[in-house]
């Protein structure tokens, strides 16, 4: 990467208006089959939120499943799923009956039993399923609460034109996300939710990004219709909208790859969400603006900014 | 001049970077393994002679001790290696007795220079460090009931004492009914019980009976005096069980958070935190004594036997001073028990008219059976409340009781000694059920540790190669930058007491990619200002980091705005995660804008410059 490249690269001029239809196309036909997807099958929702019990035991050998379900239902168990986790010798079992204090070492001395080898309790955990509801409606309140303080931030800042843009950008993104679990019938849990949270924050911050600059340009530059304002306006911020979005995924991936079992998930859907995040920033935040017919008017009176730019600070 | 700082501006931002440093330096030291040494009581001191006694048995045992001593009121016995910690409490909570308690703990190895400037390493979370988390849920309908008997039974002691016959005097379906033998006292007694009882409302119905309802105010109160007296007992209980720093909280309106780090012994744990066993005293029915003032019981051992007991009682568990295990005569295991003064009082003052009568000791248990049933395809939860009673001893009341006695016949030394220390440690208010549990056991936590750890330096090294072949030497600068970012988010993570949990440690990595986004918005910035606007370098870096400054604000206010959500409405991990979210969004703010703008200046500031490697 030169300096030459890098300069070439400030003069990139794609016409995302034009392109436009087919993202809005794009858009319509992911969210049809989050939504379709959310509606028929719903989330496949994790220990946090349904309740139950989960024991994750450590084999020294690589057992069987099938033989570990076997010895489980013999001994009067109904209703559990046997998984591996993270690698064939961590065996993950959720149980969907209440629980006792013993239930955690009665599952593992069972097994013990009747293994050759040795079988470790690597960790137990009961969830009441009230406490999974409640967890439920939070998550889904904060999610809610978050979208509103973000939509009244962006009107009192910028216009409420913007507020409804970016909170139609991130529903965007959310509803994605949520579709992307669903079809691939991946766990949603507690920690998912938190990076469905950070991903709000993120493509919040791409898109507020590009509307700076939009809200830059509307003040500045006279000539030129509305649509190429906003277009010259996400053509300057996208190297810098690529080059984080890069930076992001590089350590999102070395989390996904490296952050162990347990995290796997959440940096699955930080993944996803980035790159959704992006993709909106780009292609969704910009452009619903000019369909909701955005005009320079609407950004006339100067704010703060412009106060800002000429005191020359040091 | 353009792009100069003033020196108190370079040397303020130099300032908070050191003492950043300073305050995350704990965290490069590790923690020796160590067991912690303290006195059942406060009262207890540990001196050098125990703490010298604790260190011969080691040695005779073959555990190798790197430091011992004394802090405070507790000994700090630092060990060598981490599997001898379990062993090294048992041998030496043999050698010290029953009065102490020995705890596994990690003691910090900071030079004593940085722990006077109050500097130390920043918690580590049960995901990462092992041990159990409890979420706890009061009783409180059994709350209330349990208060309604209290009340029912001082009514009838009332009653009794006014001469005023009653038929009834129970406590049915949240109200206590009371029935009197005739119609006419009914106005006797209803101002009579009204007496000092606000909390109260009293009803009379057609048929006679007095209904009395507790208000809703005073249920109020007593739920938040049974969750506090939950959490004392819980805290008692706890250190009881010798754990380093736990967690024992208040979490809503009835719930209570009890997190043990280290303890990998779940099912211990849980029997004692959540029992609610207490002790009744009341003395053997006389026989002709009217069968609505008696009860029968079985006995706990002896299935088929069964005792008549007076209703009232004498005093309960709750008046409990102490109580410790011995031995008697037979060798067999018996609990001394000492009441409190108000306790000895009443156990003298029953005992003193009836030498002769036969006292019982009355075991209570209040359990919960949790089933999960399918109904309509919702799963629904299904507690069942049960109590279990029976009586552990029954004997003849030789003289006058004081307050200190004993009794047998409590079982086995373990069960001798769970009792003396549920005892000890107070009974519940109201009983509790669990409602989440989660255990980690330690290999996990060290796990996720390194796994935390190696996805940090891997994902900060593959950012720091990217920036440096995208942005040459102002890849320099904000590479610098965002190291400093990770010291001062550490630094601040460690001096604010937070907890890191994994979800943590995510938020640290995430913030990381998330903090150069700043720079490179103040390097494209500052490019397009040379290579559009036609600006000289030093006006373009002028230029740049003013214009991206307003740009950056924005972002980060509404991320923010997230982060604080995330905080306030999420639990446990989540809220590990705002934490370092929003920690890091405020460093990196600093980082990126002022700590890249001091060496953007040094490098450049202040003199003519055709080019800059951007």
């Amino acid at each position: 990467m030169t300096n030459n490249l890098s300069s070439k690269l400030l003069n990139i001029n794609i016409n995302f208006m034009k392109l436009r239809y087919l993202a809005f196309g794009l858009s319509a036909v992911l969210l049809l089959v989050s939504i379709g997807s959310l509606a028929t099958q719903g989330l496949r929702l994790g220990l946090d939120f349904t309740g139950g019990t989960l024991v994750e035991l450590h084999y020294t050998n690589s057992p069987n499943l099938e033989e570990v379900r076997g010895q489980l239902e013999t001994a009067g168990y109904e209703q559990f799923v046997v998984q591996n986790f993270g690698s064939s010798h961590d065996v993950l079992i959720r149980l969907n009956q209440g629980f006792s204090p013993e239930v955690g070492e009665q599952v593992r001395s069972l097994l013990d039993t009747q293994n050759a080898d040795k079988v470790e309790l690597t960790r137990a955990e009961f969830v009441g399923a009230q406490v999974g509801d409640e967890l439920r409606d939070q998550g889904g309140l904060g999610m809610l609460v978050a979208m509103l303080c973000i939509m009244v931030y962006v009107a009192f800042r910028f216009q409420y034109k913007f507020a409804v843009g970016s909170v139609l950008a991130l529903v965007h993104d959310v509803i994605i996300l949520l579709g992307f679990f669903s079809v691939f019938r991946i766990d949603f849990d507690l920690t998912v939710l938190a990076a469905l949270l950070a991903v709000v924050g993120y493509s919040i911050n791409d898109t507020i990004v590009v509307y700076d600059r939009i809200r830059e340009n509307f003040r500045k530059i006279r000539e030129g219709t509305v649509s190429e304002l906003i277009n010259l306006s996400i053509n300057q911020t996208l190297i810098r909208t690529t080059i984080t979005s890069i930076t992001t995924l590089l350590v999102v991936v070395t989390l996904f790859l490296l952050g162990g079992e347990m995290i796997h998930n959440f940096a699955l859907a930080l993944m996803v969400g980035i790159l959704v995040g992006t993709y909106s920033s780009i292609y969704i935040a910009g452009t619903l603006l000019l369909s909701m017919k955005v005009s320079r008017e609407d950004l006339a009176i100067p704010i703060k900014e412009g106060v800002l730019e000429e005191d020359g600070r040091p | 001049m353009l792009n100069r700082y003033p020196l108190w501006k370079n040397l303020l931002i130099l300032l908070v970077i050191g003492i950043g440093a300073i305050y995350a330096l704990p965290n490069l030291y590790p923690e020796d393994p160590a067991v912690q040494i303290s006195g059942t009581r406060g009262s207890i001191e540990i001196t050098n002679t125990d703490l010298n006694r604790a260190e011969q048995a080691l040695e005779k045992a073959g555990i190798s001790v790197l430091e011992a001593s004394l802090e405070g009121n507790s000994g700090l016995i630092r060990l060598l290696a981490d599997d001898q910690q379990l062993a090294a409490r048992e041998v030496i909570q043999q050698s010290l007795g029953e009065k102490y308690v020995v705890a596994l703990s990690q003691a910090a190895t900071t030079p004593e220079w940085l722990v006077n400037l109050g500097a130390r390493g920043v918690n580590l979370g049960l995901d990462l460090r092992g041990g159990v988390h409890f979420l706890m849920e009061v009783d409180m309908d059994a709350a209330v009931k349990q208060q309604l008997e209290v009340t029912a039974s001082e009514i009838r002691a009332t009653l009794r004492k006014e001469r005023l016959r009653f038929r009834k005097v129970a406590v049915e379906a949240g109200q206590i009914e009371v029935l009197l033998a005739s119609a006419e006292d009914l106005d006797k007694a209803r101002r009579l019980l009204q007496v000092d009882r606000q909390d109260y409302t009293f009803n009379a119905d057609d048929s006679g009976l007095l209904l009395i309802t507790m208000n809703e105010q005073a249920i109020r109160n007593l739920e938040d005096y049974a969750v506090d007296q939950n959490l004392t007992t819980l805290r008692n209980r706890v250190n009881e069980l010798g754990v380093a720093e736990p967690l024992v909280q208040r979490s809503g309106r009835n719930r209570i958070v009890v997190e043990l780090p280290g303890v990998q012994d779940t099912a211990s744990a849980k029997r004692i935190l959540g029992a609610t066993a207490n002790l009744e005293f009341r003395l053997e029915a006389n026989r002709n004594a009217e069968t609505f003032d008696t009860e029968t019981f079985g006995f706990r051992d002896q299935p088929n036997r069964t005792a008549v007991l007076e209703r009232d009682i004498i005093t309960t568990g709750n008046n409990v001073a102490n109580a410790s295990v011995g031995f008697d005569e037979n060798n067999k295991p018996q609990v001394n028990i000492r009441l409190n003064g108000q306790g000895g009082r009443f156990m003298s003052d029953a005992t003193k008219n009836n030498v002769g009568r036969s006292m019982a000791v009355l075991f209570i248990e209040h359990k919960t059976r949790t089933r999960i049933v399918e109904q309509e395809g919702e799963r629904i939860e299904v507690r069942e409340p049960y109590t279990e009673q029976g009586i552990i001893s029954l004997a003849t009341i030789q003289s006058q009781l004081g307050s200190s006695f004993r009794i047998t016949g409590s079982g086995s030394v373990q069960e001798a000694s769970e009792l003396s220390l549920l005892l000890r440690a107070g009974a519940l208010a109201a009983p509790i059920y669990f409602v989440e549990e989660r255990t980690i056991g330690p290999s996990l936590g060290q796990k996720n540790i390194e796994q935390g750890v190696t996805s940090i330096q891997i994902g900060l090294a593959l950012v720091v190669i990217f920036m440096l072949a995208w942005y040459r030497v102002f890849g320099i600068f904000a590479c610098v930058a965002l190291t400093t970012n990770l010291v001062l988010l550490v630094a601040l993570l460690s001096v604010l007491g937070a907890t890191l949990t994994l979800p943590g440690i995510a938020g640290i990595v995430l913030t990381l990619g998330m903090a150069v986004d700043a720079n490179v918005l103040i390097n494209a910035r500052i490019k397009e200002e040379m290579y559009h606007r036609g600006l000289s370098p030093q006006n373009a870096i002028h230029s740049g980091y003013e214009k991206a400054f307003a740009t950056i604000l924005d972002a980060n206010i509404t991320t923010f705005l997230v982060a604080i959500i995330l905080f306030s409405i999420g639990t446990g991990p989540v809220k590990g995660f705002a934490v370092t979210l929003s920690l890091g969004l405020l460093t990196s703010m600093f980082t990126a804008i002022l700590v890249t703008r001091l060496m953007v200046n040094w490098v450049y500031g202040g003199r003519r410059i055709e080019r800059i490697s951007l």
